[in-house]
């Protein structure tokens, strides 16, 4: 856990924000990256502890535009001790907070606790998120510029959309000369009504009152004309319809100031898995259908959704991956499916599941990491691109993961409080070996091996 | 096998080949076999036989413990459930929502859990919420779950009591043409009724408003997937045109708060288009069988007369609903073709 210097040997170097691919070492030392590519002995300090990269991968640390670390007011979900630990251990070092906590990030005295309470408990790097209205009520902004001067990177009422399309329009003005984007979690309320999973054949099979994709389409369609019309900086939440891809590739290619962020179980889950057999698709519903774990919003989607929400990730319409971490109490999910909560626990299983994509050649290794690295650091803006660079002189943010190690998921085994995901008992390929952030080593794996660097004589 | 010979040891029909795993749950009918319906079909008529009997009792179920309980109101569900569990002589212990712990917050698996610690041997469970039987049935492992109705998901029994309402009358269900009429996308009786009836090689239509049908069934075309239902009917929103050569027809109750929500212009739109009318039934086969699963709603989804009529059987479906319960309170507790 030292600050020492340490070095990472014949490692596959991606670093996107320099286009950089190549087998090589890099040397941490003071926080920061000295070297990073082909590093010649000599440069690499006598004594210098030393990790064999041989066969994994080296990148940028994560970053997780969207996750919710329910401190203060649902400690008995999460903690920001708990969630950054399962930061560390996915391969994250900068998590933003989503505000919809209890008392909400809707003023500077929030935003000081969430700073104070990193500074004391997080292994990695908390960057709050601001509400957009006073309590997250939807009613009137909230005191924005008063919370970008405290330090939050974005606005969301997150859980809720901002319903009220004048107040959006009003937030996207208001918000121009801070500069932070506003996140809307998209969702026509009346469209969605008291759906619990996606409208569709699962839906329908088993009774349960469906979200139709429009629900989404419509307010995303809604924000795009507001942004269009103000100039404001509109970030989409946890984009997953197929029809929600065009209008935000449409937006970019007029030049609006439109980014979209998307999952990773809206990647590689379908609402199949609503019906309990891990997407096993079979006749009858059976015993194990209404698996809660799998309720999540925006719902999971169809095969042909996440077909397309992959490609256009693949091909940057999307510009990023979130996890929308959202971790619960066993008791909000013991319960009838209308009942559950939504949210799945995703820190820990993404990169597993995203490697999924890379194994199966539908999004190459390069443009996985840069969409969990640059692609969200530019949403966050400039001042945020040394997070994911491993230029040396950048804060020592990485991560070393294995991209063939096979690992079956096992929630007892997660450092989150929330043990709510679909993926219990599943096989995952890759995973992570080592997670630095600011320098400090903040995740190592069981039996990950460290030796001493020593020139020949 | 005669009942009438082997007073107390009323058997079931069992599946025939290989021996599937006896079933512990009755959840919907998506995962009965043909063979499997057959079965609990035959052994409802053994039953029947003993409800047509001066005393009827039998003590096939004696000192096993079956709990009703019902977070929704019921009348003929929760009787017919009681009585089938009384006439087998099993101890048949009524707990609704209202008066129990549920009021003071308890969940339902907590409930579950607490029901199954008193060495209950069958819950029967009624709840609002799809599912919720699947929730006892995932978490609780010494009891059997019968579905009584969940949310808008099934009604198995009602499904197997209405299939052998038809068989009784018409002897087979093999290629009847089957029609229901009415809110489909808030019926989970329809949903059984449709696994049953297309399991036992009927055809079924649908009618009824659009905006009350399952939206993947009515796109006719887009590349959105479809329910496992888009194969096992068709949906015609034209009830005059749907009924013409019905064998069966049966009206889904409507409730009147869907013209609130937007589902409906009118109820006498509704009545207009869809109620089911002696004018209406001129044009199905003669001596059509009409249906309901009750309770109704006479004057909306079906005129008095008919309600009342010479082809209704909405009377027999009761009846035969405690039989059908019987067979399968029977079967979950003692299992199939085993001798007392």
């Amino acid at each position: 856990m030292e600050t020492d210097n340490i070095v990472i040997r014949h490692a596959r170097i991606i670093d996107p924000s320099r286009q950089l691919d190549r087998v090589g070492d890099i040397l941490l030392g003071n926080g920061e990256i000295v070297a990073a590519g082909r590093l010649g002995v000599d440069r690499i300090p006598d004594g210098c502890r030393v990790i064999d990269g041989t066969g994994l991968v080296a990148s940028p640390g994560f970053i997780d535009l969207h996750c919710h670390l329910r401190e203060p007011g649902f400690e008995y979900k999460e903690t920001i001790a708990a969630g950054s630990k399962a930061a560390a251990k996915g391969g994250f070092t900068t998590l933003c907070a989503m505000p919809n906590t209890d008392p909400p990030i809707d003023n500077a005295a929030v935003v000081e606790f969430i700073h104070q309470k990193a500074r004391q408990d997080s292994l990695v790097r908390i960057l709050p998120i601001g509400c957009v209205t006073k309590g997250r009520k939807g009613h009137e902004l909230a005191e924005m510029e008063e919370l970008a001067s405290a330090g939050v990177v974005a606005f969301s009422d997150d859980g809720d959309p901002v319903y009220d399309a004048n107040l959006m329009r009003l937030a996207l003005i208001y918000s121009l000369d801070l500069g932070l984007p506003i996140s809307n979690h998209c969702q026509d309320l009346s469209l969605s009504c008291n759906g619990v999973m996606a409208e569709g054949p699962v839906a329908t099979h088993l009774g349960l009152d469906g979200i139709p994709a429009a629900a989404e389409e419509a307010m995303i369609a809604r924000d795009i004309a507001l942004a269009e019309a103000t100039g404001g900086r509109l970030h989409v939440a946890h984009l997953s319809t197929a029809g929600s891809v065009p209008l935000v590739r449409e937006a970019k290619e007029r030049g609006l100031s439109v980014t979209a962020e998307v999952c990773p179980h809206h990647l590689t889950t379908t609402d199949q898995w609503v019906l309990g057999r891990k997407g096993e698709s079979s006749g009858a519903a059976g015993g194990l259908a209404y698996d809660t774990s799998t309720k999540v919003y925006p719902p999971l989607r169809a095969q042909r959704d996440v077909d397309i929400l992959v490609s256009a990730l693949a091909e940057g319409v999307i510009d990023c991956i979130a996890t929308d971490h959202a971790p619960h109490d066993l008791t909000s999910k013991q319960v009838t499916y209308q009942d559950a909560a939504f949210g799945i626990s995703v820190l820990e299983t993404a990169l597993g599941s995203l490697l999924q994509l890379v194994h199966t050649n539908k999004l190459s290794m390069g443009a996985m990491v840069d969409r969990l690295t640059t692609g969200p650091a530019r949403v966050l803006g400039e001042s945020y691109s040394d997070l994911a660079s491993l230029q040396p002189g950048t804060t020592a943010d990485l991560v070393l993961f294995d991209p063939e190690q096979e690992w079956t998921v096992d929630t007892s085994e997660f450092e989150s409080k929330g043990r709510n995901t679909p993926l219990e008992g599943t096989t995952l390929k890759g995973r992570v070996v080592a997670t630095f952030a600011g320098g400090r080593m903040v995740y190592q794996a069981p039996g990950l091996k460290i030796g001493e660097f020593r020139a020949k004589v | 096998m005669s009942l009438s010979r082997t007073i107390d040891t009323p058997e079931i029909g069992g599946a025939q080949g290989p021996e599937p795993a006896p079933r512990k749950h009755v959840l919907d009918l998506d995962d009965f076999s043909q063979e499997e319906i057959s079965a609990v079909l035959e052994s409802a008529r053994s039953m029947k036989e003993v409800l047509g009997r001066d005393i009827k009792k039998v003590p096939a179920l004696r000192g096993k413990v079956v709990v009703t309980l019902f977070y929704e109101a019921s009348t003929r569900t929760r009787i017919s459930f009681e009585e089938a569990g009384k006439v087998l002589s099993a101890d048949v212990i009524n707990m609704s929502a209202s008066g129990s712990s549920a009021e003071k917050g308890e969940s339902l698996l907590n409930t579950g859990l607490t029901i199954q610690a008193m060495g209950v041997d069958t819950i029967v469970i009624r709840h609002p919420h799809s599912g919720a039987p699947h929730l006892l049935a995932q978490h609780l492992n010494k009891v059997s779950i019968i579905n009584a109705g969940d949310g808008l998901h099934a009604h198995p029994t009602q499904a197997l009591l209405d299939l052998y309402t038809v068989q009784d009358k018409l002897g087979s269900l093999e290629g009847l043409k089957i029609v229901i009429v009415g809110d489909v996308l808030h019926s989970r009786v329809a949903r059984s009724d449709i696994w049953g009836f297309a399991k036992m090689g009927a055809k079924v239509v649908l009618s009824g408003p659009a905006t009350l049908m399952p939206p993947d069934l009515m796109r006719t075309s887009g590349n959105l997937a479809r329910s496992p239902f888009a194969s096992l009917v068709e949906v015609d929103t034209d009830l005059d045109r749907a009924i013409e050569g019905a064998d069966v027809v049966m009206a889904l109750r409507l409730q009147q708060e869907r013209q609130h929500a937007g589902y409906l212009p009118s109820l006498r739109e509704y009545i207009r288009r869809w109620q089911v009318t002696g004018d209406r039934l001129e044009k199905a086969k003669p001596g059509v069988m009409v249906m309901h699963p009750g309770p109704m709603n006479e004057g909306i989804e079906i005129s008095n007369s008919i309600a009342h009529g010479g082809n209704s059987v909405i009377e027999d479906q009761v009846t035969n609903g405690v039989a059908v319960r019987m067979a399968l309170l029977y079967q979950l507790t003692i299992g199939s073709g085993q001798e007392l």
